[in-house]
């Protein structure tokens, strides 16, 4: 029944990892014509199946046995639902008969997951199952997209019950707002009329509502620039001219510049998160605020905000598109352009020794790229580096953890994107400390022949960390020095994936060419300058014009 | 300032435990909550006095609308409306006290619905003034246990909460 469920869902992959409570369902999947892909660990079936939501746009589906295999889901479920992400998680749960009296291997998943994800179900019996599932994929995938879990009893499994699926379903709690407010929609147009040093300030929402290319229209049509949040990346191409970068505590000087001197700014799909906004009571002072967002509670949560725009961002902004004429901001664009020549992002520090710094290594991932590359990357200063380095020119095509940071989202999330985009190349950038929270997956995509190119970062420290040990805690550097760690080599060899060693420029390079050049999964280990930071930086509660500049451009 | 929301919720297992998480995970602050069933099978109302500015009712409300269990949230605070709650009290009251409790009772229009050797319950129904009112004489002669129903409300006139 759930199979069948999931067929007329569209559903062609499941991630997961079996065990007891789930065996009826497994045994289901053994001639079943549904693809599963086994992962080494739970966490990596929810990254994995993120990784493919994000780039498919359908939700991303993911089996695990009940206790232990329910409570691995739950970072990637908390990741997932900070970023906005449709899944659906089918957990197994103990016998009915059995729940609540401590049972081996019962956890309370429901109670547990509760507060990350957009709903959740423990269904009674066979006969829920239709309507429940009907409404957890209408639930993932619509509005603001995130993760619905149901977490079914051994016994349910079992029953018989009347399959009459529909996959239209009506929740009395539930309705979604779409279209925007007309009258907001002309105050807005006339804002932006009236501006002169107008922004447009982007987020995830952007690309969860394929609203790219309504972006680019408008942004070139109204001649205002555009500024693109970590999970905005690729809603404007990064080399695109009205590009400003990223804002915030690693954005550039320019889009931080910009949202201070900023006599509009237009937010679409963003929360204001504070890495963003840096000190609230500084932030963007000079500005009206028009908000678009599918989630009123996003609008005036943070922020005060001139005008709430309530509705799909891309149907907001065709509105908008619609009636917009070319704006005055030629005398604006002259000033941002003054601004990036003098503030380029710092391509590393001074460098007598040679070592090979980790900006090099993503500026050459990025060059020799074309722009239907997917990057997943993991959490920590390689992250930073990846968004600030690497110009994303399509949406969907930059993976990374923004809301919860997860160290070892990367790797299975490049898992689901390989999967998801047979013909686009996948990169994975990570890093030796996050690599090794998920490292186990080296046999799942070795088992699954499955080509992508596994960038780590190796810095022989947990660097993002360090950086702040660094600046704010007088270089004490407390447990992150990363002794220990494994010949990332020998590792992936054993798995039976080939694997490069990149210390220098020219080795670099030769390994980024040989590695895309390879069919099946390549790791290149690039040892670089341990000491290097990631610059610009914002310290945290600052205002976001306060900025510590550091390193050569 | 302290507002009255009145929540309709379909009546779904879990569905209180959403909404109290959703106050603790916020830290927005309940003074008060009453559950109970509806005209409407299946829709239960909850009525929640919570403690906020208006910036943080509004979240409070936006929030609480993005529970899919939750169908309707009102908030009373900004209308006229009809809010009272009941309290139990069980006071001390020796054979010579009892004729002045009794007096303050009735000038409350409350009711003793208990009566034994060295104390009495009494019930009283009101808004905060008057239940704080009722509790201040009664401490006089000492009271050892209160126990109340939380706030309902419902707006004056005609107009109702419902859900649709
Ligand atoms: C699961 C998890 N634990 C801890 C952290 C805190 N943290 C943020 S970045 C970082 C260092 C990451 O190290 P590495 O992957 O080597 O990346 P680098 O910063 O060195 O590039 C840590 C420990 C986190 N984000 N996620
Ligand atoms: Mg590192």
């Amino acid at each position: 029944m759930i199979l069948a469920a999931l067929e007329k869902e569209g559903v062609e992959l499941v991630f997961g990892f079996p065990g007891g409570a789930v065996l009826p369902l497994y045994d289901t999947l053994y001639d079943a014509p549904l693809k599963h892909l086994l992962v080494r660990h739970e966490q990596a079936a929810v990254h994995a199946a993120d990784g493919y939501a994000r780039v498919t746009g359908k939700p991303g589906v993911v089996f695990a046995t009940s206790g232990p295999g329910a409570t691995n889901l739950v970072t990637g479920i908390a990741n997932a639902y900070m970023d906005s992400v449709p899944l659906v998680l089918i957990t197994g749960q103990v016998a009915s008969q059995f729940i609540g009296t401590d049972a081996f291997q019962e956890a309370d998943i429901t109670g547990i997951t509760l507060p990350i994800t957009k709903h959740n179900y423990l269904v009674k019996s066979a006969e829920e199952l239709p309507g429940i599932l009907s409404e957890a994929f209408y639930i993932a995938s619509s509005g603001r997209r995130g993760p619905v879990l149901i977490d079914i009893p051994k016994d349910v499994f079992d029953q018989e019950a009347y399959f009459d699926y529909n996959t239209e379903c009506h929740i009395p709690g539930y309705n979604p707002t779409y279209t925007g407010h007309a009258g907001q929609i002309s105050r807005a147009v006339k804002a932006i009329r009236d501006a002169r040093r107008p922004v447009i300030f982007g987020g995830g929402g952007l690309i969860r509502s394929g609203a790219s290319s309504v972006l680019r229209q408008l942004a070139e049509k109204a001649r205002i620039p555009v500024i693109l949040s970590l999970m905005g990346l690729g809603a404007y191409p990064g080399d695109g001219e009205l590009f400003l970068g990223m804002p915030g505590m690693h954005g550039s000087v320019t889009a931080n510049y910009a949202l201070t001197e900023a006599d509009l700014i237009v937010a679409t799909g963003v929360r204001f998160d504070d890495r963003v906004t840096g000190k609230l009571e500084t932030f963007a002072q000079n500005a009206k605020i028009i908000h678009i967002d599918i989630d009123p509670a996003e609008i005036g949560k943070n922020v005060v905000i001139d005008i709430p725009i309530v509705g799909d961002v891309r149907q907001v902004l065709e509105e908008l598109l619609r009636k917009l004429k070319p704006g005055h901001t030629a005398k604006w664009l002259k000033q941002i352009e003054t601004w990036q020549n003098k503030y380029p992002i710092p391509i590393g520090s001074s460098n007598p020794g040679g070592a090979l710094k980790p900006q090099f290594v993503i500026r050459e991932l990025s060059r020799l790229s074309d722009e239907d590359t997917i990057v997943a990357t993991d959490v920590g200063q390689h992250q930073m580096w990846s968004a600030q380095h690497f110009a994303v020119r399509k949406p969907n095509a930059f993976l990374t953890s923004g809301g919860l940071g997860t160290m070892g989202y990367g790797f299975p999330a490049a898992i689901g994107a390989r999967l998801a985009a047979p013909e686009n190349r996948v990169i994975c950038i990570t890093g030796d400390g996050s690599f090794q929270m998920n490292i186990q997956e080296l046999a799942t995509v070795v088992n699954n022949k499955l080509d992508m190119t596994i960038a780590l970062i190796n810095n022989g420290s947990l660097g993002m960390v360090r950086q702040w040990q660094d600046i704010f805690f007088d270089k004490r550097y407390s447990h992150t020095t990363l002794k220990g760690s494994p010949d990332f080599v020998k590792v992936a060899e054993a798995y039976g994936a080939r694997a490069l060693r990149a210390t220098t420029n020219e080795e670099a390079t030769a390994a980024i060419e040989e590695a895309f050049a390879t069919k099946g999964p390549v790791l290149i280990d690039f040892v670089v300058d341990p000491e290097e930071n990631v610059y610009p930086m914002v310290a945290p509660n600052r205002p976001i014009n306060e900025i510590i500049t550091g390193g050569d451009y | 300032m302290k507002h009255i929301l009145a929540i309709l919720v379909e009546n779904k297992p879990g569905a209180l435990t959403r909404i109290s998480g959703l106050f603790s995970r916020r830290g927005f602050n309940i003074d008060n909550i009453a559950v109970g069933e509806t005209i409407t099978p299946g829709i239960a109302r909850m009525t929640i006095t919570v403690e906020g500015s208006e910036t943080v009712i509004e979240q409070v409300i936006k929030q609480l609308h993005k529970l899919v269990n939750v169908i309707k949230v009102s908030n009373l605070s900004n209308e006229p409306a009809v809010t009272r709650e009941l309290m139990l009290i069980k006071v001390r009251a020796e054979t010579g006290s009892r004729s002045d409790i009794q007096q303050i009772v009735e000038t409350f229009r409350g009711k003793v619905v208990d009566v034994s050797p060295d104390s009495m319950i009494i019930e009283v129904t009101g808004n905060d003034d008057k239940l704080e009112a009722i509790k201040l004489l009664l401490d006089n002669f000492g009271i050892k246990e209160i126990v109340r129903t939380g706030k309902v409300a419902l707006l004056r006139g005609s107009r109702v909460t419902r859900e649709a």
